[in-house]
């Protein structure tokens, strides 16, 4: 399967999205921002970075590239969207997803390792993972603070598309200890239609045991099942 | 033929010319100069542009190999990584910039040394900062570490190349005058390194980037004259960095090395375009003609001079042929990156600056680069030194028990964690980093190789306050043994020598001793310096710094399986120590902290004595034989068993009797003594043997100090304490509330 992995002036994590796809034993391809053109791709990757200087607000410009109209027709159409870090403040600013990012309580940039425990594995992002599990994943940002209105908390809390929260090293709440201060510890939440995935971890920095970690591993594992499981119902009659 | 004084003390001021330079300089022209010329030679001859001082000084460095790709002279110093490839590295200062403005200054740094890399086509794999603060308890100085901190965590953050280490400590000396000292790594095919040496009159010059503005103008002046009251006035000297902005050029310029369409290409950095243009001609052998009417302004009304001094961030020139001038603009336009065409290459060996068309500097390249008046200031050492160096540590008893002053240690600014600031940088981005910030020296992946390199930055000040010499050869052993600490071998060196006013005898002394202390080392372990930097005049109302030398070094290791952490790895190895039992108090922490005092003989240093340890830890991190290994530093053994144990999560007991024997002072001395060419290793109880043939070979002294395991980390019949307790007092050390760092 092929991932498109989009580039706007300021992204960064373009290039180690790549390589978590090559350890996977699967191909990317770079989408330029000025760009419509998809190419076809399984899966659409916004990855970390700071697009367009995050000027105005994080995500706030990205949002009107180009290249994200096409990323929004692909996710209406049910394609597969990703966005990790600078990528899910693109996605709340685009309105893919409900809520804002914004500054960690601390005021202060944070990169370490989280703890983030699978609330679902019914998504196509958490399929491969065990239910309740707690995965070791880096974080690196200043702006990772979740935050919407209760009614909106509720809701995604009620549709079970809290993908993940922050929690201690044994699955316990966080607490004190959340690295941005997020509402309820929400690490990362799916779309209403369970296609679009905003995260502010990294899993493509958890891809190596020799970089610590290769939880991340387990999300891209189930990208790359659900497209296989998606192409079988296209060519079955 | 006498120069007529036609210019005043105010202007000689503005410029930092002495009156016999500015005569100098009007008899090798044969006339007066014009305000602009008099501007672009100020900047040429700064110590900072011209190394007027430090010139003569450092030519005693050893700076070749058979590593050496490139050494000193160029944009970075680069050194050969196996491969093909090569590690493109330097370490540059940005102290002034930063005293008077935090988060600018230090960004700025940040971005400088960046453009620094990756004008050689590299793309910059790691950055590091070696900082310097007065004494962390007092709430101004840590406005300037956070502010610092920020700025740095700013620019690297931002661009997306990890910081992945460096150092920061705190002293009195520091307190007017805090050094940012910042190191920038790259890698890049060797083929594709690229030089900043124009050639072929003809060819045109592009002006890349950020547009001009009056920012940073007498910036490199600045930086070499001391601080005053009236500095914070100076507060338009200091650059305001763009990363966004860089991070485009970064990826244009690295996909342009290698690029035939690429003649030469030059960071705009210290003296802006005046010092990038006038190098980067006369590195070639060439000369250079620039209009300034076709520089992009970012404000109306700026005169010749301003726009040759301006030191606007984000800036780059290049020089193509004429017909490939559009397809390059168009790679940088892909980027929406402005360039326009300022000029030509010539072939008459002179600067030339005109203003729609009108000349209004003309001056030869020799006389900026090859004329630069030496100073050679009077050399003395201190008054006073001797009796400092004649107070005897071991005649003071230690105020409190060994467990307390190890809980205090672990405490110290200077000692404990460095979480709370390198948790606020990027260490990961890139996903190459191996050992993470908190070891002994960060290690990074190098893709296709299977090999590594290791990179870190040293430098204790209060050792070369005692005795300039063996401080800087005792900076370049503690980097070389970082990078050995994670298996690497040491290949490369890149320098940052900050000192006080050399026009003082006692400060040309220090410079003078350091660089020699350097030699020395450099040349016993066999370590090149390929690149560095000079940051004088750091004093502030007649008061000096503490002589710095910052080591930046950069490692290699071949198999990236062979390499070793400093946290005990198992419990029921045995405890290590490799190298020779010392008790050298005189100028430690330990020092520091009981007595408020740093005197008495500096740690020794036997430079044989440092090859061959350093020789038999690379023997058995390469032959496997060690669990983990952490090199004694401030603090001496006991604080590197604390951090090993709490690196490791594990405890660990020393039932040495050595360490039990003797009055207190000798406790103290022989646990928190910080004697030189010493290595805190383990090793499974089954290996000691083969670790001690490795040790005998090298004629190393090896004892077996106890054993790693439980939750309390201890030294038979001297103390006993609960791991968690020790880890607290470590972790705690940098954290102070509310607007602590």
């Amino acid at each position: 399967m092929r991932f498109g992995i989009a580039v706007f002036p300021g992204t960064w994590s373009d290039r180690d999205c790549a390589r978590a796809v090559e350890v996977l034993g699967h191909q990317s391809v770079p989408l330029w921002h000025r760009d419509r053109d998809l190419g076809g791709v399984d899966c659409v990757i916004l990855p970390g970075g700071f697009s367009y200087g995050d000027h105005l607000r994080t995500g706030a410009v990205a949002r009107f590239a180009p290249l994200m109209e096409s990323v929004q027709e692909f996710a209406a159409s049910g394609g597969l969207v990703w966005g990790i870090c600078n990528g899910f403040q693109i996605l709340c600013e685009a309105h893919l997803l409900p809520g804002a990012l914004t500054r960690n309580v601390s005021l202060e940039f944070r990169c370490e390792t989280a703890w983030l425990r699978v609330e679902t594995v019914d998504t196509p992002f958490t399929r491969a993972c065990h239910p309740g599990a707690v995965l070791a994943i880096p974080i690196s940002h200043g702006e990772g603070r979740y935050v919407a209105d209760a009614a909106t908390l509720d809701r995604l809390e009620a549709e079970r598309r809290v993908a993940f929260r922050y929690v201690a090293r044994d699955g316990s709440p966080v607490g004190e200890a959340s690295p941005n201060g997020s509402l309820r510890d929400i690490a990362g939440i799916v779309s209403e239609a369970r296609n679009v995935l905003g995260m502010m971890p990294h899993p493509e920095r958890a891809a190596e045991p020799i970089l610590g970690s290769e939880d991340g591993l387990q999300l891209f594992r189930s990208v790359v099942e659900t497209v296989a499981e998606r192409s079988v119902f296209a060519v079955a009659p | 033929m006498s120069a007529t004084p036609a210019v005043s003390p105010a202007q000689l001021a503005e410029v930092a010319l002495t009156r016999d330079e500015y005569e100098l300089a009007a008899r090798r022209l044969g006339r007066v100069p014009t305000p602009v010329e008099l501007g672009v030679i100020g900047a040429m001859w700064s110590e900072h542009c011209g190394y007027k001082t430090s010139k003569p000084l450092l030519h005693r460095l050893p700076t070749t190999g058979p590593r050496v790709l490139q050494g000193p002279g160029e944009n970075a110093g680069a050194v050969d990584i196996g491969g093909g490839l090569a590690c493109v590295f330097k370490i540059e200062s940005h102290n002034h910039p930063s005293a008077i403005e935090p988060y600018q200054g230090a960004a700025t740094g940040v971005g400088g040394i960046l453009r620094d890399v990756f004008t050689m086509g590299a793309r910059p794999v790691a950055l590091l900062d070696s900082l310097r603060f007065g004494p962390f308890e007092e709430p101004a100085q840590r406005h300037l570490l956070d502010g610092v901190v920020a700025g740095i965590g700013g620019y690297g953050n931002c661009i997306g190349v990890p910081t992945v280490g460096g150092e920061v400590y705190f002293d009195p000396s520091y307190r007017h005058n805090c050094l940012v000292n910042a190191m920038c790594v790259g890698i890049i095919e060797q083929s594709k390194l690229t030089r900043a040496a124009a050639a072929g009159p003809g060819n045109l010059v592009l002006l890349v980037g950020a547009d001009t503005g009056r920012d940073g103008i007498h910036g490199a002046t600045f930086a070499s004259v001391e601080l005053n009251d009236a500095s914070s006035e100076r507060r338009p000297a200091v650059q305001v960095g763009n990363p966004f902005l860089e991070k485009c050029l970064m990826e244009v310029c690295v996909a342009l090395a290698g690029d035939p369409r690429i003649v030469a290409m030059q960071d705009l950095g210290a003296a802006g375009l005046t010092s990038s243009s006038a190098e980067l001609a006369h590195r070639g052998g060439c000369g250079i003609e620039l209009d300034v009417a076709r520089v992009a302004r970012r404000e109306r009304g700026m005169t010749p001079y301003e726009v040759m001094l301006s030191e606007s961030q984000e800036r780059m020139l290049l020089v193509v042929r004429p017909g490939d001038a559009a397809s390059v603009q168009a790679e940088f336009a892909r980027w929406d990156l402005h360039s326009d065409v300022i000029g030509t290459v010539t072939g008459t060996g002179r600067l030339v600056v005109a203003d729609a068309g009108q000349v209004v500097c003309d001056l030869p390249l020799g006389l900026l680069i090859d004329d630069v008046p030496l100073r050679h200031p009077e050399a003395r050492r201190p008054a006073g030194l001797e009796v400092s160096l004649s107070v005897d540590p071991l005649a003071m008893p230690p105020p409190w028990s060994m467990a307390e002053t190890l809980l205090r240690l672990l405490r110290s600014p200077n000692i404990g964690s460095r979480r709370p600031i390198f948790r606020r940088y990027d260490h990961q981005v890139g996903d190459d980093t191996v050992i993470r910030p908190g070891g002994d020296a960060a290690l990074l992946r190098v893709r296709g190789t299977g090999g590594a390199i290791a990179i870190t930055t040293d430098g204790n000040g209060r050792y070369a306050a005692l005795d300039p010499r063996r401080g800087a050869a005792i900076a370049v052993c503690e980097a070389a043994r970082n990078v050995v600490a994670v298996g690497a071998a040491p290949v490369g060196v890149t320098n940052c020598l900050n000192f006080g006013n050399p026009e003082k005898p006692e400060i040309f002394w220090q410079l003078s001793e350091a660089v020699e202390g350097m030699r020395e080392a450099c040349l016993a372990l066999g370590v090149p310096v390929v690149s560095g930097n000079v940051s004088l005049y750091n004093d502030t109302q007649g008061v000096s710094i503490d002589p710095t030398v910052v080591v930046g070094m950069v490692g290699h290791l071949d198999d990236l399986g062979r390499r070793c952490g400093a946290g005990f790895a198992g419990d029921g190895d045995a405890v290590l120590l490799v190298g020779p039992v010392g008790m050298d108090l005189g100028g430690s922490e330990y020092q520091r902290l009981a007595h408020g005092l740093n005197a008495g003989p500096r740690p020794t240093l036997d430079l044989d004595l440092e090859r061959r340890v350093q020789a038999a830890i690379l023997e058995m991190i390469g032959a496997g034989l060690l669990r983990s290994c952490h090199d004694l530093a401030e603090g001496g053994l006991a604080v590197a068993l604390a951090e090993s144990c709490i690196l490791g999560g594990r405890g660990a007991s020393l039932t040495e009797g050595l360490f039990a024997l003797g009055a207190p002072v000798v406790q103290a001395g022989l646990l928190f003594g910080e004697s030189q060419s010493r290595f805190l290793a383990s090793a499974a109880a089954g290996q000691v043997d083969a670790v001690r043939a490795v040790a005998r070979r090298h004629v190393v002294d090896l004892r077996e100090l106890g054993v790693t395991g439980g939750d309390r980390v201890a030294v038979t019949a001297v103390f006993d304490l609960e791991l968690a307790e020790v880890a607290r007092a470590h972790a705690e050390a940098l954290v102070r509330g509310e607007g602590g760092p």
